[in-house]
């Protein structure tokens, strides 16, 4: 298989022209992963008017956009978008194809990956490139794809050794953004639509979408209550901590099934990946989910009743207590060292 | 005669409630000794699919693939108000990753003959990949909206579906057949009725036929299938041969994605400085946060 093409491909996906944050840490990710490989590290733009999307791409290691530019494709649709997609891949057979665990890459991938026949990993949290034996046999540089498996318990190894391409999605925040110093000069390469009956399977016949205003990627300081805080009531002291010492106000899923929260403020696997200056842990057990959203935060305070709490494991500073009495007492305290 | 659908059911390892016993000794998950539970999205995509027929008639077909066992979730179905279920289950099947999956309950669908909808969970909690959908609805040729919410409206050809983007929603329009998955938030599904659980408490699928005919040779097999299946209790069930299947794309052989390795999460050792739950002890804290400029 010495012949075989060593490219990675980044789907860069856009919302009304506005790339997705995560197509960018994927490229910075990608970027890396072209290096081991000695491949090429290549960004598959598909859109209307997407060219200057495409040159951002450059900013992140991109040899080469693929552009698909045309009207039709301005807003994503799960036929045109994977018939184009699917016939760029089999024409290329790139070795990794890298996808946003978003809604359109979870929609889009596995369309891809059925077509071609491709190995197809969801949500990785980390991604490697290894020689690997596997049944007594030797494979050289495949993709490793790490992630949670069983509802979190075990961390799972996916390779996909037989196969020509492999495919992966990655959620937003996993990778770090790395923009380099000074774009590459990179080359766009357009490729036309050629329109399908099919595609028009299926009409949009409306689209609401607003912007995230909560920002918790961004934040440096982050409050976030568990279940353990025990009640909606209790929460209200998460905000009035945030609020006091500059921070956003998180939780965890639980909290968030328990209604003590709204879904788009969830840190977790399922969430959103955060890496604060400070991330103080409220009543959170400390799942692998909710850490695999946060552990790489820069200082975590862990406030809960159970010192065998998983928490306390990745914490920098533990407090074994109830978290509804601990927060007060911190607010207190805090406000007096401001006078 | 009213729109047929087709609901792809799971039954999985209940993986939320993960206790200590369940764990084997090298930190892998003893799936044997998990409960196992009918996926949740996909009893919400089977009332979908109940409440379709029950505005515009029609039938509704629940179908699983897995081990033997796997039928306990089609009575489920039968109890909720499916019309028909089907168990498709061979030993070559077993290590199917969502390729060879889909490879398999496609060529079963198309093997149920005329369809207006195919119905699935969004995901299954034992791997919440999201994939076994859209691969089944690319193996059938058909369209599909994943993450989809709420049916608004249905006409002859077409279905008018609200799904689920990132960060707001869309209606999308689309032609019939089409392939649909549905998160948790589109219904509360139905409980059972007492009636049908009564109806329905004994309908067997042909392995479980064939147990019962073990050891009694006054029973015939064939003689017993066409009994339950007079009286409506016969889960159709289908092998690797009876669906005339690519053993190269089944199971393990049609799967590219291997397990490579397993780790069970293992915590670092925490080595956290414990800080008393007082004021002295959070006021040491405080002046640390606030000398790293973390604080103040």
């Amino acid at each position: 298989m010495g012949t075989m093409n060593k490219d990675v491909w980044i789907f860069i996906e856009q919302r009304n022209g506005k790339p997705a944050d995560v197509s960018f840490e994927l490229l910075s990710k990608g970027r890396k992963l072209a290096e081991n490989l000695r491949g090429e590290l290549k960004a598959v733009v598909i859109g209307s008017n997407v060219k200057s999307l495409a040159e951002e791409t450059f900013k992140f290691g991109a040899s080469e956009a693929l552009v698909i530019d045309h009207p039709a494709l301005e807003h994503f649709r799960t036929i045109p978008y994977s018939r184009v997609l699917t016939e760029l891949v089999e024409l290329h057979k790139p070795r990794i194809v890298l996808f946003g665990a978003t809604v359109i890459g979870r929609d889009l991938a596995p369309r891809v990956a059925s077509h071609t026949k491709s190995g197809l990993t969801a949500d990785c949290t980390d991604l490697q490139i290894s020689t690997v034996k596997y049944l007594k046999k030797d494979y050289e540089d495949l993709l490793l794809q790490i992630r949670p498996a069983f509802g979190g318990n075990i961390i799972a190894t996916i390779i996909t050794p037989e196969v020509e391409v492999q495919m992966a999605t990655v959620r937003e925040g996993v990778m770090r953004l790395e923009p380099l110093p000074a774009p590459v000069k990179g080359k766009i390469t357009s490729i036309p639509y050629v329109q399908n009956e099919f595609d028009e399977v299926i009409k949009i016949i409306e689209q609401h979408r607003q912007d995230n205003k909560v920002n918790l990627k961004g934040a440096s300081i982050i409050v976030s209550g568990g279940y353990g805080m025990g009640s909606k009531s209790n929460f209200k002291m998460i905000h009035d901590l945030a609020a006091l010492i500059g921070g956003e106000v998180a939780g965890s899923r639980a909290a968030v099934d328990a209604g003590f929260i709204t879904s788009d403020r969830q840190v977790g696997q399922t969430g959103v990946t955060v890496r604060p200056k400070l991330y103080i842990a409220c009543g959170i057990s400390g799942a692998i989910q909710h850490r695999a959203g946060m552990s790489e935060s820069n200082k975590i305070i862990a406030i809960n009743t159970d010192p065998d709490a998983p928490i306390f494991g990745i914490a920098h500073y533990g407090i074994v207590g109830d978290a509804a009495q601990i927060i007060p007492m911190f607010i207190n305290v805090f406000k007096q060292k401001l006078r | 005669m009213g729109p047929h659908s087709i609901v792809l059911v799971k039954q999985v390892p209940d993986t939320a409630n993960i206790s200590g016993q369940v764990m084997k000794e090298d930190g892998t998950v003893n799936r044997a000794k998990l409960p196992a539970i009918f996926n949740h999205e996909d009893r919400v995509a089977l009332e979908l699919a109940l409440q379709i027929k029950d505005k515009l008639g029609g039938k509704v077909t629940a179908i699983t693939m897995g081990p033997p066992r796997a039928s306990d979730v089609l009575r489920e179905c039968l109890f909720m108000g499916a019309d028909d279920a089907v168990l498709i289950s061979d030993r070559k099947f077993a290590g199917a990753d969502t390729l060879a999956t889909s490879y398999v309950l496609s060529e079963a669908i198309k093997k149920l003959g005329k369809y207006d909808f195919v119905f699935a969970g969004r995901q299954a909690i034992d791997g919440d990949t999201a994939q076994v959908g859209p691969q089944t609805s690319e193996k059938l040729g058909i369209p599909q909206i994943t993450y989809s919410e709420e049916i608004l409206d249905i006409k002859e050809r077409s279905a008018r579906i609200r799904r689920k983007i990132d960060g707001g929603y869309e209606i999308l329009e689309s032609n019939l057949p089409v392939l649909i998955t549905v998160i948790k938030d589109a219904a509360f599904p139905r409980p059972y009725k007492a009636k049908r659980i009564m109806a329905y408490k004994n309908a067997k699928t042909l392995i479980e036929l064939e147990k019962l005919t073990e050891g009694n040779s006054l029973l015939y097999i064939d003689q017993l299938k066409e009994e339950y299946r007079s009286k409506k209790l016969y889960i159709q069930t289908l092998t690797m041969d009876d669906l005339k299947l690519d053993e190269a794309r089944c199971g393990v052989h049609g799967s590219p994605t291997k397990v490579h390795k397993i780790e069970s999460v293992v915590l670092a050792d925490g080595n956290h400085e414990l800080i008393a739950p007082d004021k002295s002890g959070l006021s040491i804290l405080i002046d640390k946060l606030m000398e790293d400029h973390i604080l103040g």
